[in-house]
């Protein structure tokens, strides 16, 4: 028998922009064990619920993290609105849902990058990240920011999107589309990629079933779960397909996120062939008094943002449960067995937002 | 800006960062706004690094991460805060397990606002940097060595 080896990885890790840090338990290039080791991203917002007002707290909640900062303030705000009996117009349920698939689309395009850059495959992560500008291009126009918003607020929207501005939107989807292919065409295709991805990091759909899997992850195991189906927001009114792998490998993980960017480009199109004329906002009056469990679905799977108030402007708790918090025992589920040359590339395609698990 | 001697390697590390600035980060290093034409890579090895770019507030237990990245840099080294949260704590200086900015713990050299920091800014910071590196080294042939106390 082999000598145990332990090699720490992370906090600090070149394919990782962000901290975690396992220590890795190896017989020879076997992985046998691996223990997370988390918090160094703690700062503990969810206790600034007692500092900031409820109306306040939607910039801590944009905050939360920066790639799915849109999604975090609009599960926020939507717990908020359903504990006051607050009816959001319309058309800030359209301006909401479309934010929110174009936060898909640069997470899922940003998370390409970062994958093609663990496997080494420099030129394509710098491809990934070229295309993604348009998209950020595209919240700059709207609403000022580039990665943190700031758009959604209790009871609506800040800005609204004219016309014109809507059908830019669209006319430059149209326009990314096939670069867009062009890129995926390069991982679902090539030689390479391939040889790099599928068959790494088996996940069963019993497997994921069981360790409560969320998202892509549990998508590309053959799960039926796309919180969008439920219908928050203006989602309704669209036509929501949760895209479904069954191979359960990286490779797999991959493609649902690849089809993913499609769809969503065919989401926004038709929100904004859909969407009414009326006001942005309603007057928010009074102060929460209640609990509410919001679910949504972020770019990495379900999130839920649990708001409890006491009729006071403070709220009395609020909690997020993360996509990659429930992702993390498949993680390790995943790395026990595998080579160590495939670690990264299999905590990669969980794709980790350790400031959203942390906060 | 004049023509640098030297093409510094910088070494990022999210001490709490909310995910934003990092991206942004990123972002500048890669085709459209290409920090990489100035000579000037990403490294994940603070041995290799003379540029430290540091992004959110500090907690209890990234400091000792961050302390021990900055000691193993080789010296002249510059440290750059980039965002408001590296700089201030940004909106989580009230929150318990923020200790404030990066100054905090390690001697801060350029300071880069924005929430999220613009990749423009990023860029005009980190060439600042390159500048305080260059003065930090004309310094050091001065004094001689080891580089006068930071």
């Amino acid at each position: 028998m082999a000598q145990k080896n332990t090699i720490p990885f992370g906090p600090q890790h070149p394919v990782l922009p962000e901290p975690i840090h396992f220590d890795l338990v190896t017989e020879d290039e076997r992985v046998v064990d691996a223990i997370p080791s988390i918090s160094y991203v703690h700062r503990g917002l969810e206790s600034l619920v007692e500092k900031r007002d409820f109306i306040d707290f939607v910039h801590v909640a944009d905050r939360i993290c920066g790639l799915c900062s849109f999604m975090h303030s609009m599960g926020y705000c939507q717990a908020v609105e359903e504990i006051m009996g607050v009816e959001v117009p319309l058309r800030a349920q359209f301006l909401r849902t479309i934010w929110a698939e174009l936060s898909r689309i640069h997470s899922h395009i940003f998370w390409l990058g970062v994958a093609a850059d663990a496997f080494g495959f420099e030129s394509l992560f710098m491809q990934a990240l070229r295309l993604r500008e348009p998209v950020l291009d595209i919240f700059e126009e709207t609403t000022g920011g580039r990665v943190i918003l700031g758009a959604s607020k209790v009871g609506g929207v800040r800005r609204d999107i004219d016309a014109d501005s809507l059908s830019g939107i669209s006319k430059r989807l149209a326009h990314l589309r096939p670069q867009l292919e062009e890129l995926s065409n390069v991982f679902i295709n090539d030689y390479s990629v391939k040889h790099r991805l599928s068959g790494v990091g088996y996940l069963s759909k019993e497997d994921a079933y069981t360790l409560g899997c969320v998202g892509p992850m549990a998508r590309a195991s053959g799960l039926d779960m796309d919180m969008r189906a439920i219908g928050y927001s203006a989602y309704k009114y669209l036509d929501v397909q949760p895209m479904i792998e069954t191979d359960g490998d990286c490779y797999a993980r991959c493609l649902v996120r690849i089809r993913e960017n499609f769809h969503s480009i065919d989401l926004i199109r038709e929100a904004i062939g859909k969407i009414p004329e009326g006001p942005i906002e309603v007057k928010v009056k009074g102060a929460p008094n209640g609990e509410y469990m919001s679910r949504i679905e972020q770019p990495r799977g379900e999130v839920i943002h649990y708001a409890k108030g006491n009729g006071s402007r403070f709220l009395q708790r609020f909690r997020v449960r993360v996509p990659t918090f429930s992702n993390i025992p498949a993680m390790i589920k995943i790395l026990k067995g595998s080579e160590i040359a495939d670690v990264p590339n299999i905590i990669l395609t969980l794709d980790p937002c350790i400031s959203c698990t942390e906060r | 800006m004049g023509w640098f001697k030297r093409s510094p390697w910088v070494l990022h590390y999210n001490a709490t960062s909310c995910n934003g600035c990092d991206i942004e980060v990123i972002v500048s290093l890669t085709p459209l706004y290409d920090l990489e034409r100035f000579g000037i890579i990403n490294t994940g090895n603070p041995k290799h690094a003379d540029i430290l770019a540091v992004t959110g507030s500090v907690n209890e237990k990234s400091r000792q991460v961050l302390l021990n990245l900055y000691e193993q840099m080789p010296n002249p080294k510059v440290v750059v805060a980039v965002g408001l949260c590296a700089t201030s704590g940004c909106v989580f200086q009230d929150c318990y397990n923020v200790l404030g900015g990066v100054d905090k713990v390690l001697p801060v050299d350029v300071y880069v606002p924005g929430c999220a920091a613009r990749p423009e800014s990023i860029i005009d910071g980190i060439l600042k940097a390159c500048e305080i590196l260059e003065e930090k080294y004309s310094q050091r042939k001065k004094t001689g060595y080891p580089a006068a106390k930071e």
